[in-house]
């Protein structure tokens, strides 16, 4: 892993919050590498900082020092305008809360990061759309409005959606957090499934046990690298499996 | 962002919202028709006076006494115009086509049980190429040879007033209990859009009007039309020359009033400049306010939609689409607006003309004017929510609830 250059790397991030009088350390330096198509799961309790992390890592907010260099660019140095290029072009964002916009439908929420890029026609947008869905199940769902589909598929939508302009990254954001534990197992196949097929992934949760379906996790606490460890992927199809049929949870 | 997936986006934005839509450019609806239809209005009645004007003939100059007023009240009457003016321009002046006096008089004409109210004018024969009266049936009376002859010629009102479908030629109206020979008839010249009637009139030498009806030698004014069209200011100053000249005038002020056809043309159109101006200052008071109802509707879509402002702001939208957005959705709002009015505007135009009886001209101009006028508040009116939307910051409207 060590002999490839890292896609994402971070180097003594530090980010401060000013709160009237006090300054929140909410980062207090932060280094760690992520390297092309790695999984990571960034792990902390609430206040840790991963949501702070988490921002600056989707180019959302800037740090207050340190450097941040993603696919050979330097963040902190960027404009807002170049900000919202590289958030268009080299990172996907899976939310907790799904975040697609209701009464549009299926493909068109897919379609939508396509649209604030000028190069993509609009015949190459549907097709691209149409191969994010698939890779998620859900082309046959391509005319649905997110109202007629379940949380899991509207997970699935937002999944394709963070596919589609093939990013660089996928920052998931508590992607299973609004979902129940069989549902959580299927996306997490989803996300093993990408895995596999080389994409990288940084999935920041703070669930332990979805922790262990990727293959490395790093742990922040109190605004500080506490640990950041490989370890072994745990199959979330067996996971899936082994769970009681769902008419006993009634 | 290409143009027509923003107005995809934003026509879509606007038809999920159909009543509040449709509320919020109400406003413009309202003023956009109602500037079409008094622009229409006032643009008809400008014409109507202007085709009436026109219709007193071509290259026309029109002599008065020049009346001194004051505070409305006539204070001492000024030099008379008599006979032999007439004559004086006749002979002398060089830029003049024709010269007729005109006195009238007011009474009835009447045909045995029939009668028309008409006025009776005595003129010279030029009177006709003057106000562009041609001779349909019969004949014109001579000046020499039908000086003070009881003898008329009458337009086609009068006709049908008086002889109902018969052949006037060779009869006799009684005008005031002196009967008038009738030797011929005008041509149509149709009526004026503010009831004057161009074809109701008797006209008579003005020497039998002078000498039979209102035994005065005084004439009210003299008709007279220039040469060409360049020669209306020459031809002015050399009448008020000869009428100087015969009275051995010395004093400053003038003895008379010489009007052409254009500066009547502009003294009553001024006024319907005026109209316009009042009429411009409503409408854009009426889309102001129409403009501040887009603006009010924009701030609530902007707050209501943060979340997807943010979305769209998390997956590549930079500031400048987000504003491109909402601007677009105003100009649309405000354009449809625009649109609505505008075809409400043309048909209430219509249905006054066709109701009412009034003059009404759409004019392309109040058409394209209200469009742009429209765009212009859709920018105005949108761009400060618009602003606002492309400002967030997306982690905020991310988290906004």
């Amino acid at each position: 892993m060590t002999d490839k250059l890292p896609i994402l790397s971070i180097e003594s991030l530090r980010r401060d919050f000013k709160m009237g009088d006090q300054v929140v350390h909410a980062l207090r330096g932060v280094s760690f590498d992520i390297y092309p198509g790695e999984f990571v799961t960034i792990m902390g309790t609430s206040g840790s900082g991963k949501s702070t992390m988490l921002n600056i890592l989707g180019c959302m907010d800037k740090p207050t020092a340190g450097h941040y260099i993603l696919d050979g660019e330097h963040t902190e140095k960027l404009s807002r305008d170049s900000l919202a290029r590289i958030r268009g072009q080299k990172i996907g964002f899976v939310f907790q809360n799904y975040n697609l916009l209701s009464r549009t439908t299926a493909i068109e929420n897919v379609e939508l990061p396509l649209l604030y890029n000028s190069k993509v026609s609009s015949a190459e947008r549907r097709r691209r759309a149409l191969t994010a869905l698939e890779m998620v199940g859900l082309a046959d769902r391509m005319n649905h409005l997110p109202s007629q589909l379940s949380g899991g598929q509207q997970q699935r939508v937002a999944i394709a959606r963070a596919l589609v302009n093939d990013p660089v990254i996928i920052l998931a954001d508590e992607a299973t957090g609004n979902l129940d534990t069989r549902t959580s197992y299927e996306i997490m196949m989803i996300f093993q499934e990408l895995h596999r097929q080389g994409k990288t992934i940084a999935f920041v949760t703070h669930e332990p046990d979805i922790a262990t379906f990727s293959e490395r996790t790093i742990t922040l606490r109190d605004g500080l690298l506490k640990k950041d460890e490989a370890h072994e992927m745990q199959d979330a199809k067996a996971a899936f499996d082994a769970l009681p049929p769902p008419e006993t949870y009634d | 962002m290409s143009p027509i997936t923003l107005i995809k986006i934003s026509l879509c934005a606007l038809l999920r919202n159909r009543m509040r839509t449709f509320l919020s450019v109400l406003g413009i609806v309202i003023g956009v028709a109602a500037v079409i239809t008094m622009v229409a209005m006032g643009e008809g009645s400008r014409q109507s006076i202007k085709e009436q004007m026109t219709s007193m003939g071509t290259n026309a100059i029109i002599v008065m006494p020049n009346w001194n007023r004051r505070g409305g009240v006539q204070a001492e009457s000024s030099e008379m115009l008599e006979e032999k003016d007439v004559i004086a321009i006749r002979e002398n002046a060089t830029y003049i086509n024709g010269v007729s006096p005109m006195i009238t008089v007011s009474g009835q004409a009447i045909v045995g049980n029939n009668n028309s109210p008409t006025t009776l004018s005595g003129i010279s024969a030029d009177y006709l190429k003057i106000r562009n009266y041609e001779i349909e049936d019969g004949v014109m009376f001579d000046d020499a040879a039908d000086r003070m002859a009881k003898v008329c010629v009458i337009g086609q009102t009068v006709v049908q007033n008086l002889f109902a479908g018969e052949n006037p030629i060779g009869k006799t109206i009684r005008y005031k209990s002196i009967p008038l020979k009738v030797i011929g008839t005008l041509k149509s010249k149709g009526s004026g859009d503010f009831g004057q009637d161009n074809d109701d009139v008797i006209f008579t030498p003005y020497q039998t009007v002078m000498r039979r009806f209102s035994a005065t030698t005084n004439i009210r004014q003299i008709y007279a039309n220039s040469i060409g069209e360049g020669y209306a200011e020459k031809a002015t100053e050399e009448i008020m020359n000869i009428l100087k000249e015969r009275r051995n005038w010395t004093k400053p002020t003038d003895p008379f009033r010489v009007f052409t056809q254009e500066e009547m043309i502009e003294m009553v159109t001024s006024t319907s400049d005026m109209l316009a101006l009042v009429l411009t200052v409503i409408a854009g008071i009426s889309l102001f306010v129409g403009g501040i109802g887009i603006m009010n509707i924009m701030y609530v879509s902007v707050t209501e939609r943060t979340k997807e402002i943010g979305l769209r702001m998390a997956i590549g939208a930079r500031g400048r689409d987000i504003l491109m957005q909402f601007l677009f959705e105003s100009v649309t709002i405000s354009l449809m607006g625009g649109l609505i009015g505008i075809i409400l505007g043309v048909a209430a135009s219509q249905i006054v003309k066709t109701v009412m009886g009034w003059p009404m001209i759409v004019s392309f101009t109040s058409v394209v004017i209200s469009f742009a006028v429209c765009f212009a508040t859709g920018v105005f009116f949108g761009w400060y929510p618009a602003r606002k939307a492309s400002r967030l910051d997306p982690i905020e409207a991310l988290r906004y609830e």
